[in-house]
């Protein structure tokens, strides 16, 4: 086996980081996804501009607010040590809540495409045949929108997989809880254990690869 | 209370619609005008996918909306045809069918079944939309709408988006429908060749505004409305047909002690069928003229004459029907036209519309 324990405990925690990440996403970039396609109104610009912002800011910039709003005097820390949770940063969860924003675009963006390129006429000949808006969303929305879910979950996996910028500021480096691959990979560079720093890369770049090749050479066709 | 009454009033930039009418709570109603006319809002307005604020609607009886109620859409007991079809793409055709039936509590099995029927589409029941047919995707969203057994359904333009050919494919499959059916439709057009062959009452929508409604035959020989000014302007004759001649390969059709000779037809003799005669086919004699190809001579009266131009006349007459002609205005004074006198009405052609 090429790759150490540790490597594969950082691989195993990418994974289950990532893939929670997605879930959560899924279910909070949806209907913010929903809205934006659907809305007229003013609030529409500052809410999209405020789910890109993750797309052009430093992540060290992101981290440093999250950081803060997480810690013991921001906000958030309040409401978790009020809820009896504890403090985040320097959690599996702190990572979590981090990814999230920070691959919140990576969910909405290509959800909102795809709701607005069902526009409004499917949903209002759901609505002349007896289809409540619930209803016409789940049997309409969504299956003509499989491809943008399909993107979306994908994009936003890889994009969290990927990240390091703000694990380092949320999360810091701690072994089986917050040490994922990308800074593995970094202490491996630092240590001058270029040998093993090259397998993980090696193997994250194969991944990143595949991913994107999945993602541009096979889109469903939800015409069948 | 067996109407319809709607009052609607939106202000919209660039447009303005101002409805408020009573509508026949059966037969076919034409909502007929110009692009922009308003005829389509007005339909979604009925439909409950626009909301006019401050508007009313009640369908025979039943109150849709007013002041204080608002009857959202998926709770209207309609069908709607939209113009395109607009059938879900990732359903196939007894999906598509299936999708409202099931969530209409009205419907049953047999609804559906009669759709399918009545549309003839029982052969493609499991093709998906992208493999029909222009035409048959508009038969697919007319079933679709008859599946949900509604009280009233509405089209909007269902032939528009079809060529020639489809159309005429399509057309007595809506024949069908209005002989069939005994639900009140609203049918939202601006080909009066449609217009005759589907509707028993028109109303015409001219920026917004119903400026004119009532039964399809008066309304046609009204000269004072835009229907009389266009090039096909003309009355639709009913007429039941009386006797085949087989050897000449004609028919003859009688209505109010008069009969008209056409072209021989399919249906037996006692059918009800309805013509089309315009008025730029019919010319008026004194008397009764000898010695001409003109096979279709009806005695008539002068009901009514009006300027359409500088050269030309609309002449309103009764021929045990309502008859319109149009001539030039050099032929009115040359033959001394006038209300009242009695003429002979030729005709030129006639269209079997149904």
């Amino acid at each position: 086996m090429i790759l150490s324990d540790s490597d594969l405990q950082a691989v195993w925690l990418t994974l289950r980081l990532a893939g929670v990440v997605t879930l959560i996403l899924l279910l909070l970039g949806t209907p913010i996804a929903w809205w934006l396609a659907r809305t007229r109104g003013w609030w529409k610009g500052p809410v999209g501009a405020v789910v890109a912002l993750p797309l052009v800011l430093p992540p060290s910039v992101l981290g440093f607010y999250l950081l803060l709003a997480m810690g013991p005097e921001g906000p958030f820390g309040h409401f978790t040590q009020a809820l009896g949770l504890g403090l985040l940063p320097f959690t599996f969860w702190g990572l979590v809540v981090a990814s999230a924003f920070y691959s919140l675009p990576f969910m909405v963006q290509p959800l909102q495409a795809a709701f607005e390129s069902i526009g409004d006429r499917p949903l209002e000949a759901a609505a002349t045949l007896r289809a409540s808006p619930l209803d016409a969303f789940f049997t309409v929305a969504v299956p003509l929108a499989l491809p943008g879910f399909l993107t979306a979950g994908i994009l936003t996996f890889a994009h969290t997989v990927g990240e390091f910028g703000v694990v380092l500021m949320i999360g810091g480096n701690l072994p089986g809880v917050t040490r994922v691959a990308s800074v593995q990979i970094y202490d491996h560079v630092e240590a001058l254990e270029y040998a093993e720093a090259h397998h993980l890369a090696g193997a994250m770049l194969i991944f990143s690869f595949l991913v994107l090749l999945g993602l541009y050479a096979w889109r469903p066709n939800p015409r069948g | 209370m067996e109407e319809i009454r709607a009052r609607f009033r939106l202000d919209w930039p660039g447009f303005a619609l101002d409805v408020d009418q009573v509508f026949p709570g059966r037969g076919v109603t034409a909502l007929f005008g110009q692009s922009g006319s308003g005829k389509t809002t007005l339909l979604r307005c009925v439909a409950g996918l626009e909301r006019a604020a401050g508007g009313h609607l009640s369908v025979c009886g039943e109150i849709w909306q007013d002041h204080r109620h608002w009857l959202p859409t998926h709770r209207r007991p309609l069908g709607y045809v939209f113009q395109e079809a607009n059938l879900f793409p990732h359903l196939n055709v007894l999906g598509n069918l299936r999708y409202g039936m099931k969530r209409s509590a009205s419907a049953q099995q047999k609804s559906m079944d009669q759709a399918i029927e009545l549309l003839g589409i029982s052969h493609l029941l499991e093709r998906k939309p992208d493999r029909l047919s222009g035409g048959e995707r508009q038969r697919v969203g007319i079933a679709r709408a008859l599946a949900v057994a509604p009280k009233i359904l509405l089209m909007d333009e269902p032939l528009a988006a079809l060529d020639l050919k489809r159309k005429q494919e399509i057309l007595p499959y809506l024949e069908r429908l209005h002989r069939e059916l005994d639900i009140p439709v609203f049918y939202v057009s601006h080909a009066m060749e449609e217009v005759v062959r589907l509707a028993d009452h028109l109303v015409l929508l001219e920026e917004g505004r119903a400026i004119a409604s009532g039964g399809l035959s008066e309304m046609l020989a009204r000269l004072d409305l835009p229907t009389a000014h266009s090039d096909d302007a003309g009355v639709v004759i009913e007429a039941e047909i009386a006797l085949h001649d087989r050897d000449y390969a004609l028919t003859r059709l009688d209505f109010a002690g008069r009969s008209l000779w056409v072209g021989k037809l399919d249906q037996p003799e006692g059918t009800r069928v309805r013509a089309r005669v315009l008025a730029r086919d019919v010319s008026i004699a004194l008397e009764l003229p000898r010695g001409t190809s003109i096979a279709n001579i009806l005695e008539a009266s002068i009901v009514e004459i009006s300027d359409e131009g500088p050269d030309r006349v609309n002449v309103l007459m009764d021929a045990g029907q309502n008859l319109l002609s149009r001539i030039t205005r050099r032929s009115r004074d040359m033959l001394g036209l006038k209300p009242g006198m009695k003429v002979c009405a030729q005709v030129k052609s006639v269209a079997l519309t149904r």
